[in-house]
């Protein structure tokens, strides 16, 4: 074991203090009486209530919980097919696009994917509204899952497979009932990041979003332009917070699952 | 017909609904940009020409303009702007790598029941929204605000430093934001090192150093690059950052594409924007799919 050097030691610190510092001011003056963001006025939770009884914020909040929750969970199904083929299936025709196709949404710039898909809506003459919005996130959060049950996948002994289909079972009950529990926690966490993707996601919902269809970071957006407010240090606090609730949830499923 | 039923049912299904999908929603939207950027603009519903004129003949004329292409290498502003953009997102990538290899590093050499809890809030602020996060940023970068109330407080400085709205708000912002991109292959890259070839570098006399310079960082080369691209693709198309922290004076190509299609509503230059960017970054992502590949495998 090596010891931690004083030069390690300060990067760490230093390193967290960047990354968290930001965060807990921010969370620190959701609870400031003041208007001022910067002004410490005392302990207030004033804007909270104000947050409540914001009709356009809750309003915005729904749409993003539908469009997360929806797209989630079919990002999940679809994601998990596709690790699944790129981890076991090896070549086939147009195995080359597939992969290009999963990898490239997570570091293709957003501005492109999501003029991309509005043209692609307007060509057809879909109404944008919730359920492009959900079409679209779908489509980015589905390479994230591919890619976590892809590397999950790659460690997995075939032979328990193998065994299973030797004894008659077919490839689909093979896959519900002894790989699908094999994976379950890369599956989950595939589906706890799509959430967190969707709950995020600004740019790409900004460009496939009709009227009605308005969601969270979208509304966050428009008030952030008018200027800094107490009120939206409140809801980040919140969104922050529950972030923080499914990661911690997230690493003890995870951590339960290599006990067992 | 018994074999038919065979393939179409099995392996082929299987490969068959995230493939189309993935074609339908992100394949196929690629081509409608590429044939919008070939046409014209007009008023109407949708804002461009079509391609494709049927007259009085059995085929259609194509009717391609270049002109958006042209419009974008006239005018000074896009070619500055697509500069700009891998500037800005260069010089952050280098200091991101600098502050991220520095942390991964350390993580790595912690104690292993340490490790899980510091990758955890390396992976905390990973998920947190990217909205907020720059919006933290606000507070504390501009002129009333949190860093130069602290920086007049303890006699640094006297007046209150401009940093709100300028390009190096625009670095402070893609650094903190894709930090985490980069620390975690990084990570994943130097946790798996045997550190005890360090110090077989330094029972033959190398000075530490030296053996980081020799030994560590051509050992972990995958995890820099992994993390590179994942910092500086994303980055130079990035709008939200120059958007919130950049002034009017910050050119980033993401930024312009946005203008050009919702305050311009010029689909056509949008679209040839797109176009060109994606020619820019497909090397790039192209190399970052078969490295993240060769790493899963």
């Amino acid at each position: 074991m090596t010891r931690l050097t004083l030069f390690n030691k300060t990067s760490l610190i230093l390193g967290f203090a960047f990354l968290y510092i930001p965060i807990i001011i921010l969370i620190i003056f959701s609870f400031n009486e003041s208007k001022l963001v910067t002004v410490w006025g005392g302990f207030s939770t004033k804007w909270y209530g104000e947050l409540m009884s914001n009709q356009g914020i809750k309003d915005a909040a729904w749409v993003t919980l539908k469009v997360a929750f929806t797209s989630s969970t079919i990002a999940t199904f679809l994601g998990t097919i596709a690790g699944l083929v790129m981890a076991k299936f090896g070549r086939f025709r147009g195995r080359t696009l597939f992969s290009g196709m999963i990898y490239a949404p997570m570091v293709m710039p957003e501005v492109i994917i999501g003029l991309s898909l509005l043209l692609m809506f307007v060509a057809l003459s879909i109404d944008r509204g919730v359920m492009t919005v959900t079409l679209a996130h779908i489509t980015f959060s589905m390479c994230y899952v591919a890619v976590v049950v892809q590397s999950r996948m790659s460690s997995y002994d075939d032979s328990i497979n193998e065994a299973a289909l030797d004894l008659g079972c077919t490839p689909f009950k093979t896959f519900i009932l002894i790989t699908l529990p094999i994976i379950m926690p890369a599956v989950i966490s595939g589906w706890l990041l799509s959430f967190t993707l969707s709950l995020d996601d600004l740019v790409i919902a900004s460009f496939t979003s009709g009227p009605g269809s308005t969601t969270l970071p979208m509304k966050i957006y428009s008030m952030v332009r008018l200027g800094v407010t107490p009120e939206i240090n409140a809801v980040s606090t919140i969104l922050v917070g529950l972030v923080a609730l499914g990661v911690v949830a997230g690493s003890f499923i995870g951590k339960k699952q290599k006990i067992n | 017909m018994k074999n038919l039923r065979k393939i179409i049912n099995g392996r082929a299904a299987v490969i068959g609904i995230p493939y189309l999908w993935l074609l339908a929603l992100f394949f196929f939207p690629f081509l409608i940009v590429l044939k919008i950027s070939f046409a014209e603009p007009i008023i109407a519903i949708p804002p461009y020409t079509s391609l494709l004129e049927w007259g009085d003949s059995f085929w259609p004329t194509i009717k391609a303009s270049l002109d958006s292409y042209l419009f974008l290498l006239d005018d000074s502003l896009y070619i500055n702007a697509y500069l700009s953009s891998l500037k800005i997102a260069t010089i952050s990538t280098l200091i991101a790598l600098v502050i991220g290899y520095a942390i991964a590093y350390s993580i790595a050499k912690a104690p292993t029941r340490w490790r899980g809890i510091l990758l955890m809030l390396v992976i905390l602020p990973f998920w947190t929204s990217f909205l907020i996060r720059v919006y933290a940023w606000i507070g504390i970068l501009k002129t009333e605000g949190l860093l130069n109330l602290l920086l007049i407080s303890l006699g640094v400085i006297d007046k209150p430093l401009t940093i709100m709205n300028t390009d190096l708000a625009v670095y402070i912002g893609i650094v903190y934001s894709y930090l985490p991109f980069m620390i975690l292959p990084l990570y994943a890259n130097l946790e798996k090192m045997d550190f005890s070839l360090l110090e077989a570098a330094a029972d033959l006399g190398c000075r530490p150093f030296k053996a980081f310079w020799t030994v560590t960082i051509p050992l972990s080369l995958p995890g820099i690059l992994a993390g590179c691209f994942l910092v500086f693709i994303p980055a130079v198309g990035e709008f939200v950052i120059p958007d919130l922290l950049g002034g009017t004076q910050t050119l980033m190509i993401g930024k312009v594409l946005w203008m050009e299609f919702f305050s311009n509503r010029d689909w056509p230059v949008a679209s040839a924007v797109a176009i060109i960017l994606l020619a820019i970054l497909v090397v790039p992502i192209m190399y970052y799919q078969k490295s993240q590949e060769k790493a899963i495998s």
